[in-house]
């Protein structure tokens, strides 16, 4: 990741990208700095009033414009107040405006990628991505410009005043600004990459925990505590020793500012004399000025850097956005059928469930080996082919292409006879059923989650659903029937249960084709068996690929694909395979035996 | 629990933590006062310059800081000299710089010191926590603990019990040199003080409850995206993208909402204390002057007044906030002190380091785990030293429990029976001595995310290339090794490739053989090897470490079949016994697995 940071060169720092994003509260965002300027005219304006205090009151020791002087103070300090609130309120309604419209443009944008995206991409990723990316950009388009416009206009203001009150004065307290950036750029640059390593140490730290924390179990057995502490010890000591070494830079960088500020201060005093004797308060006025300039100052230097961290998060972003997907309807077909958003079901076909591979060739976008060659197959609807082979063998490569998932290097695969690039992926992704090896269910109650596949079922197709797949009794055990809460991902169930509501749900949604991902993972034998009568029930009436597992499901298929190292390796049915005596039959008799042992050691 | 007590705990282990940073603290602490000291004294030297220099006011200071000033010359001769008066305000600005830098680094060494050693305290001390309790306690929770109750801790002592200090040794000193200029005009100063740090803390007490919120909703928003990343197939494959991004969306604009809201309370508390503060500056600008224009004060004084007092309003309103979010920490303390006061792992007193080469003696084991059913009743046998034990047995059976057992990673209570290596009581035996003189290799092993050769070699650096690829050749696994493009350099895990569960176990057991124990465990750790490789492996350990006693749990009775003895667990009770030859036909589980796995070619077709 690192490495990637360090490549980025965006022009403007990337800001440019970003625009359409901004333009909307453009309106907003002038309000917001307009207000800003008057906030900062009259934090220069309230040095003005000390001013006359001093020279007026004081000096000339009369005290006649009192009144006026304390009104029109108030009426200062209000409108400051006004100001502030007005454009703080903007500035904040405007970060998370923006920050809200980049997620929904990243998450959007998701919805529409293929898989190979999602393949090459971590959810840790992606996730990123979308919520820490984004929440970062928006406060640049907000915080940054109200900043810039406060720092710069006081900037400005306080020299022009000091410049018309003693253009000589104001010329030699300004003439120290120069000195000051280029220290402040010196100490910024080292800064920004001794926090880089920070970040870096620090994220080690974490993951040196939680090795600690998830293989101490390991660490035990091995009796390498010592080892782990030391090494461990190695890294805290690494970060303090750049944390030091930051603070130190850090603490130039302030002591700088300090001494720059005492330096104008001492600037002024030195040649006081070129203020008149009895303006006093112009002489404080000077004073208040070259103090508070070097704050503004401070703030550009430190802009900078801010906007070369976030330049990595528009960078992140506008390539999460601008990543095209690998399946796209055509615009003939966009037209006709409508997209994954705005369907237009009125022109919608009824989906048969035939399904042929024609001469089809594929080789993954992420990959160079072609792990389909010439491949056809004919999958009339109604039949049930299973797909088995050893976990990462590559199984999915079928089920991906019928899903249009992804699509073929060459060849086509037909639906009802059809190219599938002739129809819609919607037409077609509602038209099939999905069962997950580690089911995946989403917050919220059973019935939602039923109802994902098919949110107009009534209450008597909800009930059949459950019934053919026996989660009945699962459900009515449940301490709100079916509105019970899942919690996230389904957590609050167990596996059984998720897998029983997973098939209830592909049922529901009355597939045509029904792709089916079976469990390896263990579970009881009573769950075990409600989950076979469960699949039996669902291929029912249905063209079926099983991504299979179970023996039963193998041997009863109408056809077995056995997949080795990514390539179909041995096609036929069970008796053929076994007859043969090849790679299926060598799985088959292992799997076969474990289960045998399993059954005997459990039952017995 | 009494609150008290909890507190004082709460103190107690603030306390342990802080050893070796106090000092820091101390010194950071110290500059800081000195910095705030300093930075009293410029306004001095300009109230001094405009009103005695300047004006020419007659001094009227006290006798240590005339003998100063006369030092220097006198006003008269500093009025033609005014570089000294400038000189004097870079000097102090100077020692000002020192202080302030001294300041921020020993406050950082303070920090990072804390944090290095909390954070090694807590790895060493959960390093060290017992097998049960990482079975208890949640990674992901346990993680929190240590990364960010361990930052809000830090902040608390770094931040604000030290900014605290410091804004009070600021006010102190400050309220000291007012006084002595003008006690009235200091009074009519101090009156909004305390209204605004009531009014921030109040503010930031109510606020927190709203930041709250947004939290929780911003983790509703995370979760969804999370769920929709995982789910992407099941997104997909029903055609629900629609569905989704209105559900996003809706969550979005509400999340969106309620910062919006937040940000308009930030926004009024922002501007109110700005009009709290600037009205309490324009009070004291027109009573000062008022009080100028009396003759009751003079000019000089009256601007250093001033600038004291801008000193003062910013700290003030940050003190509020501070003094408000004291009440998190304590939270954050109460979640690390629950892992310091687990109990570690100890070693009976006289535990020793016996030979671990006799014979291993299970004596009637009885063991169950924290009042769940048993999971071992009466197990007895012996492996006699050099021999190969097989263990066969369903899930629940009991077979992994006697291994963690034997590797003390349960403790075998009093009246549990007892286990013995060469005749001594496991219980009087070292911990560690024991541990690194059994290898085991568990059925789903754990690497590191190091490279290979690191995670072969990881129990001792001396070991060269040429033993880690030793052994690797014994367990099958330098083919596979060697196949990849950066070799033993090659990363595992996260950053790196991905093995497959057959390849780490083949790591795992090179990583054992590296040991060159005498006792060695497999814990059914060839399950996902195939049969010709599990066999290989076999040779070659029995080929390198004939000596070596060797416990093999399998249900392949390929693999049981060539151990010297095979016992058969059942629900935590051993029901066979014997070799091969006499279990096979003996008419128990055993023999029907015997049957099953050997005559099935015709059965399963």
């Amino acid at each position: 990741m690192s490495k990637a940071e360090k490549q980025t060169h965006l022009r403007f720092f990337g800001i440019g990208k970003i625009i359409p994003y901004i333009k909307p509260y453009g309106r907003v965002l002038v309000v917001m700095a307009f207000w800003g300027l008057v906030t900062s005219l009259i934090d220069v304006g309230i040095t003005l009033f000390q001013r006359y205090a001093v020279n007026h009151f004081v000096e000339l020791g009369t005290l006649d414009t009192l009144h006026w002087f304390i009104i029109a103070y108030i009426v200062a300090i209000c409108v400051s107040s006004l100001s502030t609130y007005i454009s703080c309120t903007r500035a904040m309604a405007v970060e998370v405006s923006i920050n809200r419209d980049l997620r929904s443009a990243a998450f959007t944008h998701l919805q529409t990628l293929s898989f190979s995206y999602f393949n090459q991409n971590s959810v840790g990723y992606i996730h990123a991505r979308v919520l820490s990316d984004t929440s970062r950009i928006g406060s640049l388009a907000s915080w940054s410009f109200m900043d810039a416009v406060w720092h710069s206009s006081y900037l400005v203001f306080a020299s022009v005043v000091m410049l018309a009150i003693n253009a000589k004065l104001a010329l030699m307290v300004l003439a120290i600004l120069p000195m000051v950036v280029v220290l402040f750029s010196f100490f910024q640059k080292k800064l920004i990459k001794a926090n880089r390593e920070i970040r870096e140490i620090n994220s080690t730290i974490t993951s040196n925990f939680n090795e600690g924390i998830t293989g101490a179990k390991t660490v035990k057995t091995l009796a390498i505590e010592k080892g782990m502490q030391t090494r461990f010890e190695g890294d805290t000591t690494k970060m303090r020793t750049r944390s030091v070494l930051a603070a130190r830079l850090r603490g130039l960088f302030a002591c700088t500012m300090t001494f720059a500020s005492s330096l104008a201060l001492a600037v002024v005093l030195w040649r006081h004399e070129l203020i008149a004797a009895d303006e006093v308060g112009t002489f404080s006025m000077f004073m208040s000025y070259a103090q508070g300039l070097m704050e503004p100052i401070r703030w550009l230097i430190d802009s900078i850097s801010d906007l070369i961290s976030t330049q990595v998060n528009i960078e992140r972003f506008t390539n999460l956005v601008s990543v095209k997907s690998d399946v796209i309807d055509s615009d003939e077909v966009i037209k006709k059928y409508g997209d994954n958003f705005d369907p237009l079901k009125e022109n919608w076909e009824e989906l048969r469930g035939d399904i042929e591979f024609r001469d089809v060739s594929f080789t993954y976008p992420d990959g160079d080996e072609e792990v389909l060659s010439h491949f056809s197959l004919n999958i009339p609807f109604g039949s049930n082919i299973a797909i088995v082979g050893e976990t990462g063998a590559g199984k999915s490569t079928l089920v991906n292409l019928v899903c249009r998932f992804y699509e073929p290097t060459k060849g086509q695969v037909l639906i009802d006879g059809i190219d599938a690039r002739e129809r819609s992926q919607l037409w077609l992704h509602s038209h099939i059923g999905y069962v997950l090896q580690n089911p995946h269910l989403f917050s919220g109650t059973v019935r939602d989650n039923l109802l994902y596949g098919n949110p107009d079922a009534t209450e008597e197709e909800i009930d059949e659903a459950i019934r053919l797949v026996s989660a009945d009794e699962v459900i009515s055990r449940l301490e709100h029937g079916l509105d019970t809460d899942v919690g996230e991902g389904g957590e609050l169930l167990s596996t059984g249960e998720k897998q029983l509501i997973s098939f209830a749900r592909a049922i529901l949604a009355k597939p045509r084709i029904l792709i089916l991902d079976e469990a390896t993972a263990s579970v009881d034998t009573i769950t075990e068996q409600k989950i076979q009568s469960a699949i039996n029930e669902v291929i029912n009436g249905r063209t079926s690929i099983v991504i299979a597992h179970r023996l039963s499901t193998v041997r009863n298929a109408d056809l077995i694909l056995a997949v080795r190292d990514g390539k179909i390796v041995e096609k036929g049915t069970h008796k053929e395979l076994i007859a043969a005596k090849g790679y299926y039959y060598d799985m088959y008799t292992r799997q076969y035996q474990d289960e045998e042992t399993a059954k005997i050691l459990n039952d017995y | 629990m009494s609150k008290t007590r909890n507190t004082e705990g709460s103190f107690r282990l603030i306390w342990t933590f802080l050893k070796g940073s106090k000092a820091f603290f101390v010194i950071s602490i110290l500059s800081a006062a000195f910095n705030a000291l300093m930075d009293m004294l410029s306004p001095q030297i300009i109230r001094m310059t405009v009103d005695n220099v300047i004006e020419g006011q007659e001094p009227t200071y006290s006798a240590w800081i005339m003998r100063l000033v006369n030092a220097l010359g006198g006003f008269e001769h500093i009025k033609n000299n005014i570089w000294i008066a400038a000189a004097a305000l870079m000097l102090v600005a100077l020692i000002k710089v020192i202080a302030q830098y001294l300041f921020r680094v020993y406050n950082t060494k303070g920090s990072e010191t804390l944090v290095k050693t909390m954070r090694d305290t807590l790895f060493g001390h959960i390093e060290r926590l017992p097998f049960s309790w990482h079975m208890k306690n949640k990674t992901g929770d346990i993680i929190q603990r240590c990364t960010s109750d361990i930052e809000t801790m830090r902040n608390f002592i770094s931040e604000q019990m030290t900014g605290i200090f410091r804004i009070v040794i600021m006010l102190v000193m400050s309220l000291v040199f007012m006084l002595a200029m003008n006690p009235l005009l200091t009074l009519v100063a101090m009156i909004p003080m305390p209204i605004l740090i009531l009014h921030s803390m109040a503010f930031h007490k109510t606020v927190y409850t709203e930041f709250e919120k947004c939290d929780e909703n911003e983790g509703k928003l995370s979760a969804m995206v999370q769920e929709n990343l995982t789910g992407v197939r099941v997104v997909r494959a029903f055609g629900r993208e629609k569905t989704e991004l209105d559900k996003f969306e809706k969550q979005n604009k509400y999340y969106t909402s309620l910062w919006v809201r937040v940000g308009k309370s930030l926004s009024r508390f922002w501007s109110i204390s700005d009009l709290i503060a600037n009205a309490q500056v324009m009070i004291l600008v027109v009573v000062g002057a008022i009080l100028c224009y009396k003759g009751r004060m003079l000019t000089g004084e009256y601007i250093a007044f001033i600038s004291y007092n801008a000193r003062l309003i910013w700290p003030v309103r940050q003190l509020g906030r501070m003094i408000s979010e004291l009440s998190k920490a304590t939270v954050s303390v109460q979640r690390v002190k629950y892992i310091m006061d687990s109990k570690e792992e100890c070693d009976d007193p006289d535990a020793y380091e016996a030979d671990m080469h006799g014979d291993i003696k299970f004596e009637n084991v009885c063991f169950n785990y924290d009042n769940c059913p048993e999971l071992l009743h009466d197990v007895s046998f012996t492996v006699k030293k050099g021999t190969t034990l097989g263990i066969l047995g369903g899930t629940g059976s009991g077979k992994s429990t006697l291994m963690f057992l034997l590797d003390k990673l349960y403790d075998l209570p009093e009246g549990g029976g007892s286990i013995t290596i060469g005749g001594v009581d496991i219980r009087k035996i070292s911990t560690e001595h024991l541990r690194s003189n059994i290898g085991i290799v568990l059925q789903e092993p754990f690497l590191f995310s190091r490279t290979i050769s690191e995670n072969i070699g990881i129990t001792d650096e001396k070991l060269t290339l040429s033993d880690i690829r030793e052994a690797a050749k014994d367990a099958c696994l330098d083919d596979s090794v060697i196949a990849f493009a950066k070799g033993y350099d090659t990363m595992v895990g996260e950053r790196g490739v991905t093995l497959s569960g057959g390849q780490k176990q083949r790591a795992a057991i090179a990583r054992m053989i590296t040991q060159k124990t005498p006792i060695m465990i497999l814990d059914d750790s060839l399950s996902a090897v195939d049969t010709q490789t599990d066999a290989r492996i076999r040779q070659a350990l029995e080929k390198h470490f004939g000596g070596a006693t060797v416990i093999i749990i399998s249900h392949r009775i390929t693999t049981l079949s060539h151990c010297d003895q095979i016992i058969v667990m059942e629900k935590g009770r051993v029901m066979e016994t014997g070799t091969h030859e006499q279990l096979k036909d003996a008419g128990g589980v055993y023999s029907l697995i015997y049957q099953s796995q050997t005559g099935l070619g015709e059965e399963a077709v």
